[in-house]
């Protein structure tokens, strides 16, 4: 897939901004604040109805502006399509594809394609276990579209049992219990479709991975990911969701007491992890600051992969990534860059990048995107 | 801020669902500008549907006496009762004539977050209804989002012990639409709900 045109309106700092990419890669350029990440940030926007940095959409409307709008073209199988998204602080996301308003915003998903590497990503590694979930999510979104629904129904449910269970304050009437026994097999249920599709993924996710990060260290390091879950551990990898829901079923009923008491679902795919280790240790811990760099750029690289191998490649886009590697490190990631079908990279200076990038630079302005240098 | 009585309409108005602020000081200034008959005629709709509409006492569908039209109506068979949340869902499968049993609206559906549960819905009343009026089958209509599932799921638990017919209404593709443009939850239940094909 290739993003050939992209155009923000009343977005973060840029009141009307366009830029034409060009296939291979692309360097936006600027000084700090010039809305260099903002660009980046919206196409990640149209790929997963999200922002990879904050979790509300009224942040990205510009101060005073009633709404936003990001548009793009994008080049795929042959074919070219117009997406444009309308965000609306309040009242949600109103799509169009080809000009024409699709029902509801989720059915955009699918059409633009992007993986987004950060400085964020570190927090992959050394952070909560709620961002490697968010990864998870997203990856998943972005393989199936459906999963989006699943999830935002997983979360309805879990909302209507944590609710009754703290109304519930310690202890269970026996009117209770059967309203509780039907949002534990809605959990089971919900909770078994997510639970299952991140298995497959983390399956299929795992290999890549692990290709990318010895290529980046340079080094045969053993690198190990596995899926924890909350019910079953690291055990119970038979992704079938049928046996994923006894399994939660059965959690539920075992957590009954405890949960009432505490007012609060102790288990299901809310409460996993993705956990992350290098020779045998928690990366979370032990992995030295270079290191835990690399493992956030290989779980990037190698969800670019999966997504590549199993559809149209997503445009890479990378967020101020190259001052923080080494001189090694720098190097596999320009050849990362290179290896993609296009590539948008955000930099302060030129001189930040590794001279084999030769690249299209665009500076950056607020509300200005100008093309410097062709490649 | 507007005069007393016009804000007092706004006020009013806006407390109503669906309507923000701006629709509501649109509507408020358009009743202002009608004939007085006319405003006349919406407010006396308003007093009378309050004075004279009551809930049926058998199916609690909103009825102008003590029973609806439906529960009055004796060519209906009372032994096939299908369960709503609301009334307007009543009158959209009416719509269809397909329907030729009673009706019982449970008032909403189960939901922890609006602190409804199951004693804040018709179930009682609904259970008192099984003996005397016979009843064989007892058809789920309530929405298919994730409190009407609840809601069916909780119901067809409470019924099935009681030897009654418990049915859900099927959900999948619409009539007259195109395959390629259904999404993919919606295709997803009509897969699993499939049937044989009669021949």
């Amino acid at each position: 897939m290739r993003l050939e045109r992209l155009e923000v309106v009343e977005f973060r700092n840029h009141d009307g901004a366009a830029v034409e990419f060009p296939a291979g890669v692309s360097v936006l350029v600027g000084p700090n604040g010039a809305g260099k990440t903002n660009l980046l940030e919206a196409i990640g926007y149209l790929a997963t109805l999200g922002s990879h940095r904050v979790g509300q959409d009224a942040a990205l409307i510009r101060a005073g502006a009633a709404s936003a709008v990001i548009r793009a073209a994008v080049q795929r199988a042959g074919r070219r399509l117009l997406v444009d998204v309308e965000l609306r602080p309040g009242s949600g996301v109103r799509g169009r594809v080809n000009g024409a308003p699709v029902p509801r915003a989720r059915d955009l998903l699918g059409v633009v394609r992007a993986t987004v590497f950060a400085p964020e990503d570190l927090g992959l590694v050394r952070g909560d276990p709620e961002e490697r979930r968010r990864f998870l999510d997203t990856l998943a979104t972005q393989r199936l579209p459906r999963y989006h629904s699943s999830r935002q129904d997983y979360d309805r449910v879990l909302r209507q049992r944590n609710t009754l269970l703290r109304s519930a304050a310690g202890r269970l009437p026996a009117s209770a219990l059967a309203t509780l026994e039907v949002w534990d097999e809605k959990l089971a249920m919900a909770g078994a479709e997510i639970w299952s599709e991140r298995l497959r993924l983390v399956a299929a996710l795992t290999p890549r991975v692990e290709l990318a990060y010895q290529r980046l260290a340079g080094r045969d390091d053993l690198v190990e990911i596995a899926y924890v879950s909350s019910v079953a551990g690291t055990v119970g990898l038979d992704p079938d969701p049928a046996k994923l829901a006894q399994a939660l079923r059965e959690r539920l009923v075992a957590d009954r007491s405890r949960e009432v008491e505490r007012g609060i679902t102790l288990s299901g795919p809310h409460r996993d992890d993705l956990a992350l280790a290098l020779r045998d240790l928690p990366a979370r811990t032990h992995a030295s600051h270079g290191e835990a760099w690399s493992l956030a750029l290989a779980l990037r690289l190698g969800s670019h992969r999966l997504l590549a191998e199993e559809g149209e490649e997503p445009v890479l886009l990378m967020d101020d990534v190259f001052a923080e590697l080494d001189r090694q490190r720098r190097d596999r990631v320009a050849e990362a860059a290179l290896a993609a079908e296009q590539t948008i990279v955000t930099a302060a200076v030129p001189e930040e990048l590794p001279g084999e990038l030769n690249a299209a630079v665009f500076h950056v302005e607020p509300g200005s995107v100008q093309l410097s240098a062709g490649p | 801020m507007y005069e007393g009585p016009v804000q007092d309409l706004i006020d009013e108005l806006g407390r109503l669902p669906g309507i923000g602020p701006k629709s509501a000081q649109r509507l408020a200034f358009h009743i202002l500008k009608v004939e007085t008959v006319d405003a006349e005629r919406l407010a006396r709709a308003i007093t009378e549907v309050k004075a004279r509409v009551h809930f049926c006492r058998v199916c609690w569908n909103v009825a102008e006496g003590d029973l609806c039209r439906i529960c009055k109506d004796t060519r209906r068979d009372p032994s096939l009762v299908c369960v709503v949340e609301e009334p307007r869902d009543l009158v959209a499968i009416e719509r269809t004539q397909e329907f030729r049993g009673r009706y019982h609206v449970l008032g909403g559906a189960i939901s922890p977050i609006e602190g409804i549960g199951p004693d804040d819905l018709r179930i009682r009343e609904l259970l008192s209804r099984l003996e005397p009026d016979a009843i064989r089958e007892v058809i789920l209509a309530t929405n298919p989002n994730i409190e009407g599932e609840a809601t069916a799921m909780y119901l067809a638990r409470l019924l099935n012990p009681l030897g009654v017919r418990v049915t859900r209404i099927a959900s999948g593709l619409p009539v007259g639409g195109d395959l390629e443009y259904a999404d993919e939850v919606t295709l997803g239940r009509a897969f699993a709900g499939r049937r044989e094909m009669p021949v």
